[in-house]
């Protein structure tokens, strides 16, 4: 990659604000995977489809795939790195393995991302809308059952608050 | 669940939580693409446009020379390593030609590679590809398996006066006399499309030579390293120690398709000696969709004869197989013959099957491997049974289903290693029984009678199979008390998210009678431990599981002799508290797992080993079965369809399932219902079209449709638990079960549905909405 036609962005990831030159077709995805080395979000069909490198930019959950990192100029992102920054398991991950919803994990951080953004607009109430709220996100592993009771039981958690 | 208490007893059979979850969860799996390989060049194949085509010439003097690229390679600039990649499962009668890592001179399907750019990073080198000129002679290609059939039809390879490339036939009775004699024969032709494996990780390889010890290290998600090994150490000339194969730790999904051998496999390691750097492949999606192996596409032309209550007679099938460009291995059409009988009497059979050459990508297994598609042509025969003698489909089975008492049973027919095929256990009335009672099935029919007469078109579809699971030859464990004290279990198989780590230090830990928190389970690195199989065909709790169990109890032979030597003791007198192996259960009289290691592994330099001491805690055991398992279930259907759209809508699905004793319940639950997602793909959505050029028609997310959690169906899961004899943990396989007859259920219910509307035929896998539409506009004119 040729720096010197590149892009100063300054990017907040994980609550850190750091400044990186970027080319221009550089993606989101791969600057937080090569760059930052955040390796947690990974690519899967890099066509928007899978969902695998979804993150949050600014409190929405977008496909890393299809972000340029020059786009996240001045946004701020959180990757699955981010959600148990103390070591320790947060709700949604705690459910996650309560309810055997992953098995290779490949998928597995595409899905903490969406369904954490998703359940900050509110609570999940039923399977139905569990299951619209992982529809954005393919798995082959695990059938989706444990998913669908993982979010489920995380919005209990969290509606708790 | 973990061993505060002390003593252990009985993990097996305990939901106990996975270790791998924290990582995975948390963002620090290491995945192949995860691993950190300073100094590493990218790697970027091109790869053929043309189903079938000479190549003229290639042309890369452009790409060469764009800053940031490395090297060039065509298949003919690395001619010595362009050597057969051997079919997995042969047969004598096989018409084999050479599938080459890169081939210089043609190419047999679209996504075949025939270069390799080198660059600094994967970007540059798909800048490279596109500077690369291939000058092609087209040739007639084959798209399917009908085509490669046809009379005076092209040939998928030049030269060749048939496109079959071998005829599978297993034969049981005599079926030709049998069938004229049956009261009552029905008959159908049954098709089964492509599909692909699709873990959510696409393939990967990175190497690194190291010219001062000549090892080749090579990090690759195969399923089956030890197996890698052998390809490569057969086709480089090179000693198998200075080859060491690497799954990672972490690999995202398999299915099948990983368990395969590549020529990229190939390509990549030796460009990274010859250039003297690490060089690293990963696969995107759209290469994996025309390059990874696939599955399933299959003709049955199918005969049944039965009597007035529909007694199977005589079994008559006729299949055609794609086996892709190449034959990559017969597993799957030798899966497919031996499975059509599945859990039924079947006195007379005869199945026929041409595996035939085309010019898509070749096939080998995928989840299921050949048992979807029989299962599908013999469970819609049993529904059109019923339909022709007007009595009850699920009776129809019940009449013919191998019976608890009858087992060891042999089928009649052969193995693939030509033995005579036996079912080793289960209880199949009691799996058809169990999925009947939960669906409420009297009043699930007289509730269907309702509905129909509101017009409503509800169907209940049922499909019962057997799966042989657990195959040889062999896979073995190495138990070794480590010099700080800690139990490792090594495994030669590689896992792909089936939570080995967990698996196996429960069953280690049973045989050990020592918690779990002390043993440490590692896999799939050949330097580990010399001999070794792979994950796949459900096999690996069934072989390596034995292994690790054996293993281990010859450890805790080992351990207690040692302590007893330490303690004064008879070895019998010995328990383990915690870490510490104590005399009649007393901590105060004990040693610790990490004495142990001080006195037998580490030694002191010069001086003896006390008296009965044996040196070195290390143990090992390969179990080899005598053949496969079988593992067996009953899965049930309800479905309403949309006669206006077509579009289906599953109300409610079952599945019993058997795959003998269980080692984590959970998991096993897991593999179950993960598999029956793929299976659900497989009925109703996936679909690797190719055009009548086998131009692959969808070759993208967009085009191929995986299903979601809003497209997978609430299930209602049971067990059934018959021990397999042959092995001593009576465990059976879990990996393929949820899969195998989820498309013959649906088909059966939506066929079930359309019933009223003069019944229209489904006889297709998937059933797409545009086919029911289909179906229901043909009964109508017809």
């Amino acid at each position: 990659m040729t720096e010197a036609t590149g892009h100063l962005i300054s990017v907040t990831v994980n609550g850190a604000t750091q400044q990186h030159v970027v080319d221009d077709r550089t993606t989101l995805a791969d600057f937080l995977r090569e760059r930052l080395r955040l390796t947690g979000t990974h690519l899967g069909c890099e066509h928007g489809v899978c969902g695998a490198c979804t993150v949050i930019v600014d409190g929405a959950a977008v496909r890393s795939c299809l972000m340029l990192a020059v786009q996240s100029d001045g946004a701020t992102v959180e990757t699955v790195e981010g959600l148990a920054p103390e070591g320790e398991l947060g709700p949604l991950q705690q459910a996650f393995k309560d309810n055997h919803a992953l098995q290779c994990g490949f998928c597995t951080p595409g899905f903490l991302m969406s369904v954490t953004a998703a359940l900050r607009e509110g609570p999940v109430h039923g399977q139905d809308h569990a299951r619209d709220v992982l529809s954005g996100n393919i798995c082959r592993c695990t059938g989706y059952s444990g998913l669908v009771q993982a979010v489920l039981d995380a919005s209990k958690e969290t509606d708790g608050d | 669940m973990t061993d505060h208490a002390g003593v252990v007893k009985g993990m097996i059979g305990t939901s106990v939580a996975r270790r791998e979850d924290d990582r995975l969860l948390t963002g620090r799996g290491r995945y192949l693409d995860d691993l950190e390989l300073p100094g590493a060049l990218a790697a970027a194949f091109v790869r053929s446009t043309f189903a079938h085509a000479n190549i003229l010439a290639i042309d890369a003097d452009a790409a060469r020379e764009l800053p940031g690229v490395i090297a060039v390679y065509t298949g003919a600039d690395l001619m010595e390593i362009q050597k057969p990649l051997a079919p997995k499962v042969m047969h004598p009668k096989l018409r084999d030609y050479p599938r080459l890592p890169m081939p210089p001179r043609a190419v047999h399907y679209v996504g075949e590679p025939i270069a390799i750019v080198i660059a600094q990073t994967r970007y540059l080198a798909e800048d490279a590809i596109e500077l690369i000129e291939v000058d092609y002679e087209e040739l007639p290609a084959v798209g399917s398996t009908a085509a490669a059939l046809a009379p005076g039809g092209a040939m998928a390879h030049e030269g060749a006066d048939t496109n079959v490339a071998v005829r599978l036939t297993q034969s049981a009775g005599d079926t030709d006399q049998a069938m004229r004699d049956a009261p009552h024969t029905v008959s159908a032709e049954f098709t089964v499309t492509r599909g692909g494996g699709h873990s959510m990780e696409c393939r990967a390889v990175a190497a690194r030579h190291d010219p001062a010890t000549g090892q080749l290290v090579v990090w690759d998600t195969t399923q089956s390293p030890h197996y890698a090994r052998q390809q490569l150490s057969t086709i480089y000339d090179m000693p198998e120690d200075d080859i060491r194969i690497i799954a990672p730790p972490d690999v995202g999904g398999g299915f099948g398709p990983k368990a395969q051998f590549y020529g990229e496999e190939v390509v990549i390691p030796w460009v990274a000696k010859k250039i003297g750097r690490p060089v690293k492949w990963v696969e995107d999606r759209s290469e994996n969709f025309v390059a990874a192996m696939m599955e399933r596409s299959q003709t049955h032309r199918i005969e049944v004869g039965f009597d007035d209550e529909g007694h199977l007679i005589a079994v008559r099938d006729f299949v055609e197989h794609d086996q892709g460009a190449y034959c990559a291995g017969l597993q799957v059409p030798s899966i497919t013959t031996s499975t059509v009988p599945g859990p039924y009497h079947v006195p007379n059979i005869h199945v026929e099957l041409l595996a035939c050459y085309t010019n898509m990508v070749p096939t080998s297994s995928v989840r299921g491997a050949g048992r979807p598609q029989a299962v599908f042509a013999m469970e819609r025969m049993m529904d059109r049974i019923a339909e022709h003698l007007d009595i009850d489909p699920a009776l129809v089975r019940e009449r013919n289903l191998i019976q608890a008492d009858e087992f060891p049973y042999e089928v009649g027919i052969t193995f693939r290693d030509g033995s005579p095929l036996t079912y080793d256990s289960g209880d199949f009335p009691a799996l058809l029984s169990g999925t009947l009672d939960r669906l409420d099935y009297p009043n699930l029919r007289a509730r269907q009678a309702t509905l129909r007469a509101e017009g409503r078109l509800i169907g209940i579809g049922i499909a019962c199979y057997v799966e042989g699971c657990g195959l040889g030859p062999y896979e073995g464990a190495k138990v070794r008390l480590t010099n700080r004290g800690r139990i490792l279990v090594t495994l030669a198989a590689a896992g792909q998210g089936q939570g080995y780590e967990t698996v196996y230090a429960q069953i280690a830990s049973d045989a050990l009678g020592l918690g779990m928190t002390h043993i440490d389970v590692t896999t799939g690195d050949t330097s580990k431990i010399p001999f070794g199989q792979g994950t796949f065909a459900s096999r690996i709790t069934a072989t390596a599981g034995p292994a690790t169990y054996q293993a281990a109890q010859q450890m805790r032979e080992r351990l207690t002799e040692t302590a007893a030597v330490l303690l004064n003791c008879h070895p019998a007198e010995i328990t383990f508290v915690g870490d510490r192996a104590c005399l009649d259960g007393d901590v105060d009289k004990s040693r610790t797992l990490l004495e142990l290691a001080q006195v037998a592994n580490i030694g002191k330099h010069g001086i003896t080993l006390p008296k009965g001491v044996r040196a070195g805690l290390e143990t090992s055991a390969y179990f080899a079965p005598e053949r496969a398992a079988y593992a067996s279930g009953a899965h049930a259907a309800v479905v309403e369809v949309d006669p206006d759209t077509g579009g289906i809508t599953v109300l409610k699905y079952v599945i019993g399932h058997d795959c003998g004793n269980v080692i984590n319940p959970t998991l096993v639950d897991g593999q179950v219902l993960g598999g029956f997602a793929h299976g659900i793909g497989n009925a109703m959505y996936e679909e690797a079209a190719y055009d009548a050029d086998a131009q692959p028609q969808a070759a993208s997310y967009l085009d191929y449709s995986l299903v979601s959690a809003t497209e997978v169906p609430a299930v209602e899961l049971f067990h059934i638990h018959t021990p397999s004899p042959l092995n001593p943990l009576g465990a059976k396989g879990a990996g393929e079960g949820g899969t195998i007859p989820a498309p013959a259920a649906i088909a059966n219910a939506v066929e079930d549905a359309l019933r009223p509307l003069g019944a229209p035929r489904i006889n297709h896998a998937p059933v797409t909405p545009a086919r029911i539409v289909d179906a229901i506009e043909y009964a109508a004119a017809t």
